[in-house]
């Protein structure tokens, strides 16, 4: 075993040392979020009856099917912050944990990296080894920060055992999707195929929690973002979901070690089938080679977003009965607007969805910059095709995957809304209230070209732009975050219609700003040295 | 007719200076060889030739054309294969063979088949299953399965055996045949001396030497071994002469290639018995102008 081993202690210091910028950011970045959100609360809702109004505008199956079931009789700061926090932050744990897993084995594999490692006096597992040495590492850092931050702020409901467990949800949810990722790394072939097929167990476990909880169904145990919203952390404070979490983690980690002790350097367990002798005709043009490149992945999220989509919208009925045997919740919640219910929560929803179907184009577009790294690009460019016309090709891509992934959300959820609701919302309410969004996903489409175009080494700082986004909108929809931190975001900028008058200003605004980024940036990607 | 022109090319990365100032140019219808070791530059020249680079200095035109700003237009007409082939692990060898082309223009299919039989090369596999060899075969098809007019190969035949080079030679010398004109980047020197008109010697970013093989030879010594009926003690002393070693009654010595007349004419009235002379292999005039880095390299390592 030793021998398997060797050299492990030395790549982790090389992991952390090489990546160090990288861990840091993530890890500050989530902690800062976390430490502020109880701050914020806490100015804008010092008395225990106003978390209580707060409370009641909670109690709906669609807040269930986003941020879980919390404790809304005793809806302290730290019941709340738990509540509309924890889920979420668990998440964004997760997709760090996932993209690092992957970044450190696949990834490293696919490069050629370990190659090169395991030339050297370097044991087989060891590269494996260093990789879940440095997630722990992140895991029990990102816990420790959180606790002993929350804990610090000495808030009123925020006792130290809640935020010790509030940590501990946070890293645990890390480590078991770490584990998840570093399976993945073994079945899939390639980094892509690593990152996407976590990704998938990411969203399932989303879908599944969803659907126990708004049923209230032990469905939830399934899932183990369910387990996150079963710990309640600064209320029950039910530990047993993190030793689940835990022990889970460390059983998937075994599991990747037997894994790569079975199988080839480079290959995996999911075999892709014998090839073709020619090119189909459709490939005869950079747009048709990046679609064959991304067909997989475009498939696999399509579903995902269907799904999505569908769970969102069957819970629109629900969410309509249990407002209307409630008077008082109606009005309260309605405020000036006559709307139905379901209406009111169609731009909130609309802005998650939006989110998410942000994410594949904004992979598109990591592409370009990986086949530049991985020196494809020099021999497509030596042929006749010009830097415009393959990036045009990621880009076009990039917002065809924006449209369709937004739009096969909105189909989703109208369906599934058609045959729940008994006045089900129209075709034309749906679509325009996801299609409102898109401006703002193609401004972060633009944002990743302008960075590809100028600074491609720090391409990767549009996934930060998009969790801050996703933080400050998502907190934003709910209270009010400071007006200018929701705005830097594009997505700040988008008209929550139907509730709001539609803002063609905004919108024509954004399109031109994410018209002037994506030409910027293919300015940029023409007069650039090629790396 | 030149048809690639380089005046005065410069590049730096940040502080160091990659290329300081390279000029050569490769005539219609000639191999011109680019040799040099790793990190002299060859690779930076070539990208810059291609138009992934942007120079900071000097000019650059293929057909007369700014390889910068015409980039596009040039590629329509020439061919490169660079040294380290990166392929798409999940396209297989045929498809990107055929991607190439039709990105290229036109594809002779069936060149296209006779190369690939030629090379021993299965088209069916992915890429991820291919060595760095079968990846150059790939680049090697799809280029010379082109009707382009130049083609610019950076070190094609790292990857390739004995037979496959052979190959890659022929493929070289038809093209040639054709009228076309070639930019061979290589440090194989057989091959360089096999297959090139021209050769360009390029050393920390700039060209040292360029010329024919034959004119180059000029530039370095011709080495001698005689055997003579009286010992010639005043060999020694002569201009021109160097490394003269005694073995029984042979003697071996190196001579500047100007100075072969009045060495031959000292030596006569000493009775030549036995005469044997090798001119310069490209390797000693390689060595000629890296000796002593390789020299003090291999001191530094030790």
């Amino acid at each position: 075993m030793g021998q398997l081993m060797k050299g492990s202690i030395r790549l982790t210091r090389f992991i952390v040392r090489r990546d160090f910028v990288r861990l840091v950011l993530w890890v500050v970045g989530i902690a800062a979020i976390t430490l502020a959100v109880p701050l914020a609360f806490q100015d804008l809702y010092p008395t225990q009856e106003q978390r209580n109004v707060m409370a009641e505008t909670m109690r709906n199956p669609a807040m269930t099917a986003m941020v879980g079931p919390g404790n809304l009789e005793h809806y302290t700061l730290g019941a709340m912050t738990a509540h509309q926090m924890l889920l979420m932050t668990a998440v964004a744990v997760a997709l760090m944990n996932i993209l690092l897993a992957v970044r450190f084995t696949r990834a490293e594999e696919e490069s050629g990296i370990t190659e090169m490692l395991r030339a050297l006096a370097v044991g087989r597992r060891s590269p494996l080894i260093a990789a879940l040495s440095v997630l722990v590492g992140v895991n029990l850092l990102l816990t420790l920060i959180t606790w002993l931050g929350l804990a610090s702020l000495r808030l009123e409901g925020l006792d130290s055992t809640g935020a010790l467990l509030y940590g501990l949800t946070l890293g645990g949810t890390g480590l078991f999707f770490a584990g998840v990722a570093v399976v993945c790394a073994q079945l899939a072939e390639s980094a892509r195929g690593a990152t996407s097929l976590s990704m998938i167990v990411l969203v399932l476990s989303y879908l599944i929690r969803s659907a126990g909880d708004v049923t209230e169904s032990a469905v939830s145990w399934f899932s183990p973002l369910g387990w996150v919203t079963f710990v309640q952390p600064f209320s029950e404070n039910n530990g047993w979901p993190i030793v689940l979490a835990v022990t889970s983690s460390m059983l998937l980690g075994m599991l990747a070690g037997s894994l790569q002790g079975r199988r080839d350097l480079g290959s995996g367990f999911i075999r892709t089938k014998p090839g073709r002798i020619h090119a189909s005709a459709y490939l005869a043009s950079p747009l048709g080679l990046v679609l064959r490149l991304q067909r997989t992945g475009m498939i696999i999220w399509a579903i995902g977003m269907l799904m999505l989509g569908i769970s969102y919208g069957s819970v629109l009925g629900d969410m309509e009965s249990f407002f209307d045997g409630n008077e008082l919740l109606k009005s309260m919640l309605a405020g000036n607007s006559n709307r139905p219910i379901a209406e009111q929560f169609l731009p909130m929803l609309m802005l998650v969805m939006a989110f998410i179907a942000t994410i594949p184009g904004i992979l598109v577009m990591h592409k370009l910059a990986s086949e530049e790294k991985k020196g494809r690009i020099d021999s497509l460019l030596g042929l006749r095709v010009s830097r415009y016309r393959i990036m045009g090709a990621y880009v076009l891509v990039a917002l065809l995957n924006g449209v369709v992934m937004n739009s096969l959300a909105a189909v989703g959820l109208w369906a599934a809304g058609r045959s729940v609701m008994d006045k089900p919302l129209s075709l034309e309410l749906v679509f325009g209230a996801s299609a409102v969004q898109l401006p703002a996903i193609a401004v972060m489409i633009g944002v990743n070209a302008f960075l590809i175009g100028f600074i491609p080494k720090w391409s990767s700082v549009i996934w930060l732009y998009l969790v801050y986004s996703f933080m400050t909108l998502y907190l934003g929809s709910l209270f009010q975050v400071p007006e200018w931190a929701a705005r830097i975001s594009p997505f700040g900028w988008v008209p929550e219609w139907p509730i709001e008058m539609m803002n063609w200003m905004a919108a024509g605004c954004l399109f031109v700003i994410a018209v002037g980024l994506l030409s910027a940036g293919m300015y940029g990607y023409r007069n650039r040295d090629i790396q | 007719m030149k048809i690639l022109d380089v005046k005065g090319l410069t590049k730096t990365f940040g502080t160091f200076k990659a290329l300081d100032g390279v000029d050569f140019e490769v005539r219609k219808g000639e191999v011109f060889g680019f040799i040099g070791p790793n990190g002299a530059g060859k690779s930076t020249t070539i990208r810059v030739l291609l138009g992934l680079l942007k120079r900071d200095a000097g000019t650059a035109t293929i057909f007369g054309q700014d390889v910068w700003t015409d980039a596009v237009a040039i590629h329509e007409r020439i061919a490169y294969v660079p040294g380290d082939v990166n392929l798409w692990p999940n396209l297989t060898g045929g498809e990107v063979i055929d991607l190439f082309a039709s990105l290229q223009g036109r594809l002779n299919s069936k060149r296209r088949d006779e190369l690939i039989a030629k090379f021993d090369l299965d088209p069916t596999k992915k890429c991820r299953t291919y060595s760095k060899g079968n990846r150059q075969k790939i680049a090697l098809v799809a280029a010379f399965a082109s009707d382009a007019e130049l083609f610019i190969l950076d070190e094609p035949t790292s990857g390739l055996d004995p037979l496959m080079e052979r190959i890659f030679q022929e493929c070289v010398e038809e093209v040639k045949a054709e009228g076309k004109s070639v930019l061979l980047s290589s440090h194989i020197l057989s091959e360089v001396e096999r297959l090139c008109d021209r050769v360009g010697i390029i050393r920390q970013g700039v060209i040292v030497e360029v010329g024919t093989l034959a004119e180059l030879r000029h530039l370095t010594r011709t080495k001698f071994v005689v055997q003579l009926n009286t010992p010639a003690d005043g060999l020694g002393d002569l201009v021109g002469v160097y490394e003269l070693n005694r073995i029984d009654d042979s003697w071996s010595f190196q001579v500047d290639s100007e100075k072969l007349g009045a060495v031959i004419s000292y030596l006569s009235p000493f009775g030549i018995r036995k005469l044997e002379s090798a001119p310069p292999t490209l390797e000693d005039l390689f060595m000629q102008h890296y000796g002593d880095e390789v020299g003090a390299s291999l001191e530094g390592d030790s």
